[in-house]
């Protein structure tokens, strides 16, 4: 039964060249790849494509796995890789290159609240520097601990906590500019 | 009042998609067909593959590089044959030439060495099916890998597991103390001409550069209140923006330089050399059919209303232009690329309106292929005596498809020989590759524009619809010697990306810029003359000292063309004096201008010179301005004064 294998587990057997473990792993995490890809776009397009991109060079690169940590701080790791990588390859630049503040958000949100919540929520994330946009997206997702988040950025877990505090001064300021309005 | 950060957190949860179904499917099966193919792989001979995959690399690398002339026009193919070289020889790292875009550079580096490394591993599969961008990311982490193994003085070994085909080389950047810049757009760019001395150097070449481009981004930049990227700043082009009254060629002659020599604004001690090119405005009546090709990048990155809307505005306004006759077509590309409009005749305006309206932005951007295809159009479209152009769209995002711009430059080429040249239109800020714009139009013989407003539009698309549709005059050069006698230093204004090796004035093969129907181009050149206090090199004791030969010319200007069609140049040439021409509004404008360039390149040869004695300058040459274009520039140089302080 693979599905109660470990991802670790699995990982090691897909170096080792188990096709099937392979594919395991891949449906077990394919949604998170897309979802933090898109967090961190802000681009649904652009996350597919990047998601294409790291399902195409998965094989060779899981055989730089290692044990050592989680198998999911590994892989967030190669999305956040993917993702910066795109956005030198496409040369693009601040607003664009962040995605955030593309038009396709705005049509998904039909009601008029979620409409505005949405663009808060663009105009927040295009006012944050990236490696704060990139330490957001990772600690949005579930279960990740500030260490790990850290591990998978390659800082440490007190640079993750300031950061986190940064955001929060920051929106907090972004509310009373706002309110000021 | 609930924690700012709960809220995002709920917002992006509700917001964030889910990954296309059917896309999950394909990349599934993607990734499990490369993990089948990499596996079958893993059995040969590795080691004898290394050597001969980077053996072949090496030698490709260099050829590339003999292949290349230096002209600026390249500097994205230069920079993509240097990161080659430094991967490969990183002894030789000093030699190789700052690249100027390292996002080129991530794209076709891996992507060249990937289609070796598909055969240098045996594989018998025609390689992915994938879009590019995918091809990219399965095997990048074979030449890597390679390089670490190959060469371990080098690599320091202690990359990231996780890094592994991602992103760049750390090394790399490391070795070049390079900052790589994470999100910028891409300029083409160049160090500022350096002040030369006449005795070590007397001789300046370069083509002309009738692009635009560079000041619609820095307008842009300076109402969005900002000043632009140094980078983003070439002077020339934005002296060549405005149209200038010079004096008209005479009979035949396709256009006519005229000098004028004055002193220099910004410093006591220098004059200026200013050489102004006016080309014939032929008669509109008299012109060939067009037959036009739109190619429109309908991405989803286009449905901005400074994009397509705008796009669609701006060729309205030229299809008002048009003859019965001229012919047009429309192909977008956008995932994959297809016509929209069969060649159609002018006189069937609904026709291409109703074509025009449909249009609409999704996808990703398939470049290259729609490229292929409007050529194709285009083909079919021309005949004896006509006028042929690909007229392309976009805001620069060639993320798929935009695989080889090698080779993309030659396919450009290729069919600018045969007769049909290529303009580049730019629209929307952010995603504009501008170095990609200029490399695809300075091939297809075009002009590269930025369209920001549709009173640009209307600038671009229908005041000059005849200068940059029908090109008078081909492969246009300027060489200018200076006389030692009279001239201690010269420097040339902007033209950084357009400059020329010497040789390769008289060599006919070297292409250069081209002259539309009326378009004027200005070069100018600070000049100090022998004996002036400005002069900043003082003479070397054991160097020889220039006699003086009596001779009161400053200097002698040759130029270059080709008539359209043909093979052969012909050569116009004549001495420069002090003193020589009268210093017009046109002139005094144009100065405004390169002073404007320079403070916004922060030069370092203006002397104190600043944004006042800009908007003086400016506000006192502004002339008739018909169009209020120089009105314009002087609001600009106000809003970068204030930016400034």
């Amino acid at each position: 039964m693979r599905m109660e294998t470990s991802d670790e587990d699995l990982a090691q057997a897909a170096i080792e060249g188990d096709a099937e473990a392979f594919a395991a792993l891949l449906e077990r995490h394919y949604d998170r790849i897309f979802r933090l890809a898109y967090r961190l776009t802000g681009r649904e397009e652009q996350a597919e494509d990047i998601t294409q991109d790291i399902c195409a060079g998965l094989p060779s690169k899981i055989a730089g796995f290692q044990a050592r940590s989680k198998f999911t701080t590994w892989l967030y790791r190669v999305v956040v890789n993917a993702v910066e990588d795109t956005r030198r390859r496409q040369a693009t630049r601040s607003r664009a290159a962040l995605g955030w503040g593309d038009v396709e958000q705005m049509r998904r949100a039909e009601a008029a609240e979620v409409a505005e919540a949405v663009e808060w929520l663009q105009t927040a994330m295009r006012l944050l520097p990236l490696d704060l946009q990139e330490t957001l997206a990772l600690t949005l997702e579930d279960e990740m601990t500030h260490a790990q988040a850290g591990e998978v950025l390659g800082v440490s877990e007190g640079t993750v906590s300031w950061r986190l505090a940064e955001i929060r001064k920051r929106l907090r300021a972004m509310r009373q500019e706002e309110l000021a309005q | 009042m609930t924690d700012d950060l709960e809220q995002l957190k709920k917002v992006m949860d509700v917001s964030t998609p889910g990954p296309d179904a059917s896309r999950r499917a394909a990349n599934m099966k993607l990734a499990q067909k490369n993990f089948a193919a990499l596996q079958a792989s893993s059995a040969l001979d590795r080691p004898n593959v290394r050597r001969g995959l980077l053996a072949r690399v090496t030698k490709g690398a260099k050829s590339m590089l003999n292949a290349l002339s230096h002209r600026g026009l390249l500097t994205a193919t230069t920079a993509v044959a240097a990161v080659a070289l430094v991967v490969i020889l990183p002894q030789t790292r000093d030699y190789v030439p700052k690249p100027t875009s390292w996002k080129q550079v991530q794209s076709d580096v891996p992507q060249n060495v990937v289609a070796e490394a598909e055969d240098a591993l045996g594989n018998s599969e025609p390689g992915f099916e994938a879009p590019v961008l995918a091809e990219l990311a399965a095997p990048l982490s074979e030449p890597r890998n390679q390089r670490a193994t190959d060469q371990k003085s080098v690599v320091d070994g202690n990359a990231l597991t996780a890094d592994e085909g991602g992103s760049t080389p750390p090394e790399l950047s490391r070795l070049h103390g390079l900052s790589l810049e994470r999100d910028t757009e891409a300029f083409a760019t160049a160090e500022t001409n350096p002040l030369k001395i006449t005795a070590d150097d007397p001789v300046s070449t370069f083509s002309i550069d009738v692009d635009t481009a560079s000041y619609s981004i820095v307008r842009s930049s300076l109402l969005n209140g900002k000043l632009p990227p140094r980078d983003a700043v070439r002077i020339e082009e934005m002296i060549n923006y405005f149209p200038y009254a010079y004096p008209l060629p005479d009979g035949q002659a396709p256009f006519r330089p005229s000098i004028t020599v004055s002193p220099t604004p910004w410093n006591d001690g220098t004059q200026l050399v200013h050489v102004a090119i006016q080309g014939t405005t032929p008669v509109v009546e008299e012109r060939p059919p067009l037959n036009l090709v739109f190619l429109i990048d309908t991405s989803g990155s286009m449905q901005d209303a400074n994009k397509l809307p705008l796009l669609k505005k701006s060729f309205r306004l030229m299809l008002a232009e048009l003859r019965p006759e001229d012919q047009v077509s429309i192909v977008t590309y956008a995932g994959s690329a297809g016509q929209v409009l069969e060649p159609t005749f002018a006189s069937d305006q609904g026709k291409i309106l109703a074509a025009l309206q449909r249009l609409e932005a999704g996808g990703s951007t398939a470049g290259q292929a729609g490229l292929q295809q409007a050529y194709e159009v285009a083909e079919t479209m021309s005949a004896e005596g006509e006028v042929t152009r690909v007229l392309l769209a976009t805001d620069g995002d060639f993320n798929v498809g935009m695989a080889d711009p090698e080779a993309l430059r030659d396919f450009i080429a290729r069919k600018r020989d045969s007769g049909t040249y290529l303009s580049v239109l730019g629209f929307g800020r952010g995603n504009l590759d501008d170095e990609v714009m200029q490399t695809l139009a300075q091939n297809g013989n075009g002009q590269a524009s930025y369209i920001d407003t549709l009173s640009e539009a209307r600038k671009i698309l229908v005041d000059q619809l005849t200068g940059a549709l029908f090109p008078i005059a081909n492969d246009v050069k300027i060489q200018v010697e200076f006389n030692p006698a009279q001239i201690a230093e010269y420097r040339l204004i902007g033209y950084e990306t357009r400059s020329l090796r010497r040789e390769d004035f008289a060599n006919d093969k070297v292409d250069a810029g081209d002259i539309g129907a009326g378009h004027s181009v200005t070069a100018i050149y600070e000049v100090t003359p022998v004996g002036s206090e400005a002069i900043r090199n003082q003479p070397l004791r054991y160097a020889d000292s220039v006699v003086s030969d009596a001779s009161e010319e400053i200097g002698y200007l040759k130029l270059r063309f080709k008539a359209p069609g043909s093979e052969e140049s012909q050569l116009i040439q004549e001495p420069i004096f002090s003193g020589q021409g009268d210093v017009t509004e046109d002139i005094g404008f144009s100065y405004a201008i390169a002073g404007f360039g320079q403070l916004l390149r922060r030069g370092e040869y203006l002397n104190g010179w600043s944004y006042d004695e800009a908007i003086a300058l400016a506000s006192t040459s502004r002339g008739d301005d018909t169009f209020g274009y120089r009105s314009e520039a002087v609001t600009l140089m106000r809003l970068a004064q204030s930016l400034e302080r």
